[in-house]
């Protein structure tokens, strides 16, 4: 079996508090993404799913801690900390950040903006890389000679695909997207997924999506992880999380979601998730949870294999009925 | 028992709605006499709201829906047409009568973070409305702040009453938000996103708490983006693109059976819940022109799909579309789209 | 349309209730430790003026010793050149200049705070009016002005007092009113004006627990402009005659010819003393305005270092 392109073996990550304890933000987290492969995580705000992401690119403060390996074609790219990560950072493993579209810098041009990565990492200079911020800006359907333009002479759509094509500048073979679509209107969301689904199933990029939007994910990715209070509790295939939950959360998450065609009706999940900054007994999902048995507040269910490269880390895994 | 109650007509009437801001031209501009640019932000809008009814006012942003809903509120002044509360007109109404009536329609805005003044407590936010309109005793205020927090659950209300907004999650101060909406007990609540900054855990339980209002006689006109909710909560759904109605009838018709080009092509992109149900999209090319610019004749033309296939050409309407900007007409029963095709 | 279950929302853990103001203003200071020792060296200031005359034997100004005495071990100051004891009147200086700093920063906290928050508030023509009336105040220079006044009305405390209020406040007027348009868009106060709330209740209620810290923390500086600028309308000679005020130290030094004498105890203390208020009210009311204001904060432009924890030094994973 090929080594997947990115790896992820048990990511930590702990924050320092101001009042002198630590947050744990990321528990344990491990996932593969082959190449081509689309990845979506999701979960609630707070659950962590974003610095999970930002770990993987090494974007963390310095009040953070992380243990756990990062492999990239085999190489753990998080062992030195900085001096690792950084030579991969945007060559190989790019990343568009939530609310992209407004971190542009105001007074330079979208083409110069481009080409700043190929310059930083000495992929390409000069005329070789204004032919290259043409060719980035054709692939994310932003007519070249927009290159000369400001950001703000571009409307939100348009900048979050230069923002793509910022991401995609030294050809990474892997981009992380946080929340790419939220603050986008349907049917500029629906062009940026087109995009998304043609830079993965064209050029073979694998993807890693984050959001709390559900279709979206049901829609465009190949596999999913649900994160709830750090951890994942459940990660597989993206049918079978929908037609075959085995997690309470899971199951919940997507009866809490309306559907255009559905006449079900919408639940909601009362409760908020647990603080990270205490160790929790037994399972984080307990006290929110509609099956909680006595076991369930003691005992930390760990992932189980479900099905084929599915798992799910609840105590009645195993034993939850499919709901087709 | 009020007017429209006998009448059985409905609550809000809202015909011919107009609302544009004048680009101002500068000194330049003035000189040089150039022509005078109008943002038309709402263009002859009209809908209606029964009591126990929801609509849904839906549109991408930039289309005119919350325009609308400040201009039925009278927040934004119309520059034209009628707005009917329980038959009184409310663009033309002096201002101690519009307060007045001002008690009977409320509104809920889209950000639970930044609706509540962080310096108020739980029960001075849900008690202000009585407080600026000078109705009932200290006790009888603490007493329906009380039962205004239990009907949207926030109970026990003790619990509640003297905390402060940081002190409480999204979900819990969208509720404040609404039971200080209740506390006077209107006749129509406006709801501008209500859950658009929410979690979806805990969206269908403030949604749920708008439905269970139209069961009391409340009318709700919720203005929001995400067609799947509408699709689940509304009674009727307004779709609206720049600034016009363009389709409108009753929720589950619209969605599916939709008959305009826009509400056909908005619904094919909306992502479905279900991994195996795949739909063709429509992805419309380019952007919504901005309201200022506005296209000539039907203002979808440019980017209507019917274009683009050559239908229109085919059905021999290219230069209706191009010129005429119709007004909606009745396609079935209770339901209404504005295009030449059909 | 069935109806769903409302849900019952539980309560999250409370954390502390104490006031927002408190802690808006608080705890800024008392984390920062400049702005703590800045806070005492103000209250030590304080202190010498309230208990001054507790501390002085009869007038200050009394001669008690020859003229220019250096400091000595009966004179830790030594003595002015009207032989009284320097330090004597750095106390009851103190007390003065103190007194008019604060009563003078009030007056244009009031003026400056009340014509930004309806200019900011109002908007349209109450605030071109406003804002045209605080430009003429900008433009006019504040030492001629200072020295017209004091000629034509007389050279009383009183009028000092009034002369520097009138002079300052143009700055938190134009503060206060950025702060007050801002304040004005924030959807809770749409929300109380779509009620129906009048707008002395939008502004008492709403618009004024919101800007009253910033207005604090400029009137802390404003007292630091205010006992600066005492000292130099009393050095030119237009202070109150019959009061005793930093600034008139410095001003009897010159007269005296104290530098010809080589007396530097009769200049440098009190100059020293105004340094020392001003710096103090300043690093306080700076403290207070950074709290306030997050976008001041550089922290995140620090180079990025995150921690890794090598393998054999991971917690234990939390039990089950």
């Amino acid at each position: 079996m090929t080594q997947p392109l990115l790896e992820v073996e048990d990511l930590n990550v702990w924050f320092d508090l101001p009042n002198g304890g630590q947050l744990h933000a990321v528990q344990g987290v491990s996932f593969a993404v082959p190449t081509g492969a689309r990845l979506g995580m999701v979960g609630e705000s707070g659950c962590g799913k974003t610095t999970t992401i930002l770990a993987l690119m090494g974007l963390l403060p310095p009040t953070a801690s992380v243990s756990g390996r990062v492999l990239f074609d085999g190489v753990d790219v998080l062992e030195g900390g900085e001096e690792t990560v950084a030579p991969y950072r945007w060559k190989d493993i790019s990343m568009i950040f939530q609310g992209a579209m407004n971190a542009f810098d105001p007074v330079k041009r979208i083409g110069e903006q481009i080409v700043e990565p190929m310059e930083l990492h000495g992929s390409a200079s000069g005329r070789e890389a204004a032919a290259r911020v043409r060719e980035l800006l054709e692939t994310v359907g932003i007519p070249p000679e927009r290159a000369k333009s400001y950001p703000h002479e571009l409307s939100g759509g348009m900048r979050q695909r230069a923002a793509i094509a910022m991401a995609l500048a030294c050809s990474p073979r892997v981009l992380l997207a946080d929340e790419p679509t939220t603050a986008l209107d349907v049917m500029v969301q629906a062009q940026i997924l087109e995009l998304l689904m043609y830079l993965s199933n064209e050029l073979g990029l694998a993807l890693v999506f984050v959001t709390h939007d559900l279709p979206i994910v049901a829609q465009t990715c190949t596999h999913a992880a649900v994160m709830y209070a750090g951890k994942i509790v459940e990660q597989g295939p993206i049918d079978d999380l929908y037609h075959g939950a085995r997690h309470p959360y899971t199951r919940l998450l997507w009866a809490a979601t309306p559907d255009l065609e559905s006449r079900d009706d919408v639940v909601s999940i009362p409760g908020v998730p647990p603080r990270l900054d205490v160790e929790l007994r037994g399972c984080p999902f307990a006290a929110r949870c509609d099956m909680t048995a006595e076991r369930c507040t003691v005992e930390r269910p760990e992932l189980q294999v479900v099905g084929d490269g599915h798992v799910s880390a609840c105590h009645f895994a195993t034993t939850l009925e499919v709901v087709a | 028992m009020s007017a429209a109650a006998v009448n059985g007509g409905p609550l809000l009437e809202v015909e011919d709605l107009v609302v544009r801001y004048r680009v101002p031209r500068g000194l330049s501009g003035a000189i040089l006499r150039r022509p005078e640019r109008f943002v038309h932000a709402v263009s002859a809008v009209s809908l209606a709201v029964r009591r126990g009814e929801m609509v849904a006012l839906v549109g991408e942003s930039g289309c005119g829906k919350t325009t609308t809903a400040q201009a039925i509120l009278r927040l934004v002044q119309a520059d034209s047409g009628s707005v009917r509360f329980d038959d009184t007109e409310v663009t033309t109404l002096p201002s101690d009568e519009l307060r007045r009536l001002r008690r009977r329609m409320q509104i809920i805005y889209q950000d639970p973070y930044e609706s509540l003044d962080p310096r108020f407590r739980v029960s001075e936010t849900v008690s202000e409305p009585l407080v600026i309109h000078g109705v009932g005793s200290r006790a009888e205020r603490r007493h329906a702040v009380a039962h205004a927090l239990e009907r949207v659950g926030l109970a026990p209300a003790e619990l509640f009453v003297d905390r402060f907004p940081h002190e409480l999650s999204g979900g819990q101060r969208q509720r404040v938000a609404i039971a200080a909406s209740l506390v006077l007990e209107p006749d129509l609540l406006v709801a501008d996103e209500p859950v658009s900054m929410l979690d979806v855990s805990v969206r269908a339980g403030i949604l749920a708490i708008l439905d269970g209002l139209r069961d009391r006689g409340l009318a709700v006109l919720m203005i929001t983006h995400d067609l799947s909710t509408a699709a689940r909560f509304a009674d009727r759904i307004c779709v609206m693109y720049l600034g016009r109605i363009v389709e409108e009838g009753p929720a589950r018709e619209v969605i599916e059976s939709p008959r305009h080009p826009y509400t056909q092509a908005l619904l094919s992109v909306v992502p479905r819940r279900d991994p195996r149900r795949r739909v063709e999209p429509q992805i419309l090319r380019g952007e919504t022109p901005n309201p200022i610019d506005v296209p000539s004749g039907c203002r979808f033309h440019p980017r209507c799909p019917l274009f683009a296939s050559g239908e229109a050409a085919r059905l021999g309407i290219e230069e209706r579309c191009r010129s005429d900007d119709l007004a909606l007409h009745d396609v079935a029963p209770e339901h209404r789209a504005a295009c030449h095709a059909l | 349309m069935s109806p769903v279950q409302p849900g019952v929302s539980t309560p999250d853990e409370a954390p502390e209730t104490r006031s927002l103001a408190v802690r808006a203003l608080a705890s800024p200071v008392l984390r920062n430790k400049s702005a703590l020792v800045a806070l005492g060296v103000l209250g030590f200031f304080v202190f010498l003026a309230i208990a001054g005359p507790l501390l002085i034997d009869g007038d200050p100004k009394a001669k008690v010793g020859d003229v220019f005495e250096p400091p000595s071990r009966e004179f830790p100051l030594g003595t002015d050149g009207g032989g009284a004891s320097m330090v004597a009147m750095l106390i009851a200086g103190a007390r003065v200049s103190l007194l008019i700093g604060f009563c003078a920063a009030a007056i244009s906290a009031l003026i400056g705070g009340t014509v930004g928050i309806l200019s900011g508030f109002f908007g349209g023509k109450t605030d071109t009016a406003l804002m045209r009336i605080t430009d003429y105040f900008l433009v006019i220079p504040d030492v001629p002005l200072m020295i017209v006044i004091a000629a034509l009305f007389g050279r009383s405390t009183w009028n000092i007092i009034v002369i520097i209020g009138i002079i300052y406040w143009t700055f938190t007027a134009r503060l206060l009113r950025a702060q007050t348009k801002s304040v004005r868009e924030r959807v809770y106060v749409q929300r109380a004006r779509a009620l129906g709330a009048t707008n002395s209740r939008l502004v008492v209620r709403h618009v004024l627990p919101q800007v009253t810290p910033l207005l604090i923390a400029n009137t802390v500086l404003l007292i630091a402009y205010a006992i600066f600028a005492e000292t130099f309308i009393t050095f030119l000679g237009l202070g109150d005659p019959s009061t005793i005020s930093w600034g008139r130290l410095i001003q009897n030094a010159f007269i005296d010819d104290a530098i010809i004498n080589n007396a530097w105890w009769a200049i440098i203390p009190p100059g020293l003393c105004v340094m020392f208020v001003v710096l103090a009210c300043t690093i306080i009311g700076q403290s207070i305005e950074d709290a306030l204001n997050p976008r001041l904060r550089t922290g995140h432009l620090s180079v990025r270092r995150f921690r890794v924890l090598p393998r054999a030094a991971q917690p234990e994973q939390p039990g089950s």
